[in-house]
């Protein structure tokens, strides 16, 4: 392996995600319990300078570094700033709430930014051990964090369902992994590929491996059958960390998706495709219909993602840039929907209260108008209603699995959104057309009003002007 | 250059949106002030970009502001284009708003007397009016200067909706809530025309760009399309969906019965929307469209007939009518007729002419009946009035100057706008030309009649008001008289300024096109020497003596010889009663339409909707699904095992699908 220090460029968010981290771990040690904001403010001004830096080491063409192990490309620069902003802002409604529950400690932001440097390395990961240790990273971060409330029960028991269920889907990952490289010979992604451009697709050997591989992809996406974890981890972490899990990951899952399945095993797309038909199909039904039996809006929203995951699904099976691009517009959508849908239950969560019950959302207009506005935005991007950004999400997906004449996908999409829009509406009547329960007002802080009066804005703002965002996809997928 | 048309179009935005969301903090001065600031700006730029194209210093500019997206090939975005045409309608939206803004102040200072104790929609209503107007003309600026049809559909639909709002803007009274329906209502006739019209548009030429489709039209001139076996003409059909979605905003007959009822809304909304702007969108799209209509003489025919039909009828109507403003609103109803029939003519610059200065007389008018309704205690049924001219004399000799402009009388604006109408229909050849013709000659008489009977009832004769009206009998404020003065002074001098340079001049060069065979206006230019030639010419020309005759007998009936009219009224009462009821319109709408379709509602809704939709469709397959979410979630059991179990039968299914 040769070293040149120049290779080093392309790794310099990382390295500097890697810093942060490190010094917030030391500074934090050297603190008292009131001084604790300061690992905060270091945590969020590490993100915003990451994205600066991000953007100086970008560049027009893609380099790969390290031995054709790690990449940096269009869609690297532009996940891992989606990245950084979805943290900035999961932090930031995080804040208030975890003081008020004395959680407020640095080790949730140290744990997060190791979260932030493992999506890093999968986005950015060109071989498949790389892959992997960005999402061991990921992972081990996450269950940590789950776990973070140490005196609740349903935590510690969501964390230990997590944990085992991750270990047997790394398991999986890995034994993928390895017949891959079995019939290949490589495990570095370009050479994996022109690998399998040489040999024919009949390979069993290459099929069992991929499945193993997909499993291991739709586990950490939470596609049905390997959702299960995903309600119950949703519903036992504290509320900020399912915020968290639910929105910034999500973009990395995705990028790990295309990295795997495009970059490495692209050749084999006709066999993957059948396999991703498979899990979209049964996500967007089955999400769509449990989440309706839900009164939890925690578990709720888990099902609710379960169906979303569906449908980014789709945009990856097309296998054509059009379709990779409407996946990413739509994960990006996603992610920030699901910010600010979680935004809102924190928003509304007080001191020794929960608001996890759909009760809790009666009447809400009268209590605050504008943030029931701001989530009736939210959830009618959510279904997809005009003219919010969750339709054209919806519609790009749809329209890119249409053009490769897998027409009746799209259909069973279109079928299962329409039953889902039910339980997102539901939201909306009971938020205006019900008595509240509660009668006292919203009171949140300056900072998380405003960020989340932008959240939900941008629904309805990327809704009337789509065409950056789209073009931003468009222009990283390339 | 684009920033200038930015900040044109959007400044009455910004303060629609201050104004609107912000009313209750920024207060009533805040509001009035800082959408009449707006707008002063929109006015004043708009101002400088009509002397730019006057001086020559400025070329049409055609660009996109803003990329929305491409759809199978056709690109949708938002787009100026500003030529001649476009710079003198957004002088005159702008600048009528302006002093419809002022005017607002003085009208609606003590807008809570007209709501109901402690009614939540009358809270902040002042600031919400202001709004609204703001918004209005925001909408109005993107239909004019849109260079595209989605965009031109988005300005039409965004003025409909404000007119709807302010129709119905006080929306505790019954009456108005009917009046914004209806118009609502209407308009939908006419959009759903103008909407296949785009569409047929967007069909055949696979652009909504106006570049676009003017360059590929002559190509399809002669297109022949197939609709349920019949062939017909694609740019007449085109045409005439389209101008049936201007026969809804511009009130053409049979879609003119909303107009008279939106009087309902406050007097500066009549004023602004329902005489001044809105309801020349109609005239506007037809004259931007000229490429289309010259190459169909069917369309063409079309137009002038509907014109000529509503300039003289709605005319006839305007004499029996009583409410101060429903007078004028027929009197609009018939000049957008005379300017139909311009278009029709192909005489489209005559046509924009006359919608110009219709404009400036028309507000005037407007907001002088609004002055008297003020003096009157908000009683606006002309037989309680009479002899105001002593007691409002800026109102009253700034009416004379509008009802003048409005007759024609030699030298005002009007005359200049109508006789070039009237004359460019003598010379048309197109068929129907010679009913039009004498339908306008007719109205200018019809014209004179009831606009100096309503001048002779108002303001002279008997005092008819009760005593304790006429004790408060004033003149308006400064805010109210200000603007009537500023829309007296183009209402007398703007035709004989423009007519050489708008209608006879080259001002619309490229920009309005007429095929050679029904270039009217080119004949008539030839024949044109100048302004006092033409007024020369006008002088001894029939309009005049029709328009002096008119006058003659206003005169004779209503100052003279006040029995004469009951006498009239019951010796032609068959007649009377059709123009009182406006031709029973308004009867056989109610019965046909609005019963029919409630009563095909209530038939579908009973059988269809009830039974099969919700009994079946809806609530059963909610139930199903709700049965079938509550069984599944039970395989959430939240053991484990279970759910490792179930990842494995995942495994093991997509091994079995996919590798054996």
């Amino acid at each position: 392996m040769q070293f040149e220090a120049s290779s080093l460029i392309p790794v310099l968010p990382e390295i500097f995600i890697l810093s942060v981290a490190c010094f917030v771990l030391v500074v934090d040690l050297f603190m008292e319990d009131r001084q604790r904001i300061i690992s905060y403010f270091l945590t969020q001004a590490g993100l915003l300078v990451a994205v600066l830096v991000t953007l100086g080491v970008s560049q027009p063409e893609a380099q790969v570094v390290f031995d054709g192990s790690y990449v940096r490309d269009g869609m690297s620069d532009a996940l891992k700033i989606g990245i950084y902003l979805i943290s900035f802002v999961a932090f930031l409604y995080a804040k208030d709430y975890l003081r008020e529950r004395d959680l407020f400690k640095g080790e949730y932001f140290v744990l997060g930014l190791f979260a932030v440097l493992g999506m890093m390395v999968m986005v950015s990961a060109y071989s498949f051990l790389t892959a992997y240790l960005g999402l061991e990273l990921l992972s081990l971060s996450l269950y940590a964090m789950v776990a973070f409330d140490r005196d609740s029960k349903a935590g510690s028991e969501a964390a230990m369902k997590y944990f085992v269920l991750g270990a047997i889907a790394s398991g999986m990952l890995l034994y993928g992994i390895s017949m891959i490289y079995g019939a290949t010979g490589s495990i570095e992604f370009e050479k994996v590929a022109a690998a399998l451009t040489g040999t024919g697709m009949e390979n069993k050997v290459l099929v069992f491996g991929l499945v193993f591989v997909v499993i291991g992809l739709a586990f950490k996406l939470g596609a049905v059958p390997f959702h299960m974890w995903m309600p119950d981890v949703y519903h036992g972490a504290p509320v900020t960390v399912t915020l968290f899990l639910g929105s910034a990951p999500k973009l990395a899952a995705f990028a790990l998706a295309m990295r795997l399945l495009v970059d490495g095993l692209g050749p084999l797309h006709a066999d993957w495709q059948g396999m991703l038909v498979v899990l979209a199909v049964l996500s967007m039904a089955l999400g769509n219909v449990i989440a309706i039996a839900q009164t939890n809006i925690k578990r709720m929203l888990a099902y609710s993602t379960i169906s979303h995951v569906g449908f980014i699904l789709l945009g990856i099976l097309a296998g054509t840039s059009e379709g990779y691009s409407a996946s990413m517009f739509y994960t990006i959508v996603y992610a920030i929907t699901s910010l600010g849908g979680f935004g809102i239950v924190i928003l509304l969560s007080r001191q020794g209260f929960e608001a996890e019950n759909l009760e809790d959302y009666k009447g809400l207009h009268e209590r605050s108008p504008w943030f029931a506005a701001m989530m009736m935005l939210l959830m009618f991007s959510m279904a997809g209603v005009p003219p919010t950004v969750g339709f054209w999400a919806k519609l790009f997906v749809l329209d890119a699995v249409v053009s490769v004449d897998l027409v009746w996908v799209a259909l069973v999409g279109v079928f299962f959104s329409i039953i889902g829009a039910f339980y997102y509406i539901r939201i909306v009547k009971l938020m205006y057309f019900d008595k509240p329960e509660a009668g006292e007002l919203v009171t949140a802080g300056m900072d998380t009003r405003v960020v989340l009066s932008i959240n939900g804005a941008l629904m309805l703002v990327l809704g009337l002007f789509p065409a950056g965002l789209l073009a931003l996809c468009a222009r990283a997928i390339g | 250059m684009e920033k200038i048309y930015l900040a044109i179009a959007f400044t009455p935005l910004i303060g629609a949106i201050i104004a609107g969301f912000a009313g209750a903090r920024i207060g009533r001065a805040g509001a009035h002030w800082v959408t009449s600031v707006g707008v002063g700006i929109s006015a004043l730029l708009s101002i400088y970009v009509l002397l730019g194209f006057i001086s020559g210093d400025r070329q049409t500019f055609n660009g996109t502001v803003y990329h929305w997206m491409v759809s199978d090939g056709i690109t949708f975005e938002v787009g100026f284009l500003v030529d001649t045409l476009t710079a003198l309608m957004m002088s005159v939206v702008t600048f009528v708003s302006l002093c419809v803004h002022v005017y607002t102040i003085g009208y609606m200072s003590h807008d809570e007397e007209n709501w109901p104790g402690g009614s939540l929609a009358g809270t902040n209503s002042y600031q919400r009016f202001f709004s609204y107007i703001s918004l209005f003309t925001f909408s109005m600026l993107m239909l004019v200067m849109s260079n595209n049809f989605l965009q031109l559909f988005f300005g039409w639909e965004a003025v409909g909706l404000v007119s709807y709002l302010l129709i119905g803007f006080w929306s505790v009274r019954e009456s108005a809530i009917f009046a914004n329906l209806k118009a609502f209502l209407v308009n939908r006739v006419g959009d759903f025309g103008f909407l296949l019209g785009i569409a047929a548009v967007a069909m055949y030429f696979n652009s909504i760009s106006y570049v676009d489709v003017f360059a590929k039209a002559p190509e399809l001139a002669d297109t022949q399309i197939q609709i349920c076996g019949v062939s017909l003409s694609l740019m007449s059909v085109i045409c005439i969906l389209l101008f049936i979605g201007a026969m809804g905003k511009s009130a053409q007959v049979p879609l003119h019965v909303w107009l008279p009822d939106s009087m309902e809304g406050p007097t500066p909304i009549s004023a602004l929307i329902h005489a001044a702007t809105m309801v020349t969108a109609g005239i506007f799209m037809v004259a931007r469209m000229s490429p289309l209509y010259e190459l169909s003489e069917t369309a063409l025919s079309f137009v002038l007939i509907i014109g000529a039909t509503t300039a003289f009828f709605t005319g006839l109507i305007g004499i029996v009518q009583n409410d101060i403003k429903r007078v004028v609103a027929y009197s609009t109803l018939s000049q957008l007729g005379y300017m139909t029939v311009a278009l029709g003519a192909s005489a489209y610059a005559a046509g924009i002419f006359h919608l110009m200065t219709h404009a400036f007389f028309k507000a005037l008018l407007f907001l002088a009946a609004g002055s008297v309704i003020i003096a009157m205690h908000h009683d606006q049924d002309i037989r309680n009035m009479g002899g105001l001219k002593k007691y409002m004399p800026i109102t009253y000799w700034t009416s004379l100057i509008g009802t003048l402009a409005l007759i024609g009388f030699p030298g005002m604006s009007g005359f200049f706008s109508k006789d070039s109408i009237i004359e460019a229909v003598h010379h048309s050849s197109i068929p129907g030309s010679g009913y039009a013709y004498l339908m306008v000659i007719l109205g200018v008489f019809v014209t004179a009649l009831y606009s100096f009977r309503m001048f002779f009832l108002v303001f002279h004769g008997k005092e008819r008001m009760d005593e304790h009206t006429r004790h408060h009998l004033q003149e308006s404020p400064r805010v109210v008289t200000v603007p009537l003065i500023l829309l007296a002074i183009p209402s007398v001098f703007i035709g004989a300024m423009t007519v050489g340079g708008v209608v006879f001049g080259d001002w619309f060069q490229g920009v309005i096109y007429v095929a050679p065979q029904h270039d009217v206006v080119g004949e008539l230019a030839k024949g044109y020497h100048g302004v006092l030639g033409f007024i020369m010419h006008g002088l001894f020309g029939l309009p005049t003596f029709l328009a002096a005759a008119g006058f003659g007998t206003a005169y004779y009936i209503y100052m003279k010889n006040p029995d004469i009219a009951d006498r009239i009224k019951g010796s032609a009462a068959l007649l009377h009663k059709l123009l009182d009821k406006k031709y029973f319109f308004d009867e056989l709408y109610q019965f046909l339409f609005a019963g029919g379709s409630r009563g095909l509602g209530n038939a579908l809704w009973k059988g269809g909707d009830r039974v099969l939709i919700d009994g079946m469709v809806v609530n059963g397959s909610a139930r199903m699904v709700g049965v079938l979410a509550a069984f599944i979630r039970h395989l959430q059991t939240g053991y484990l095992y279970h759910y490792a179990f179930a990842m494995i039968l995942g495994l093991l299914a997509l091994l079995a699908l996919f590798v054996i």
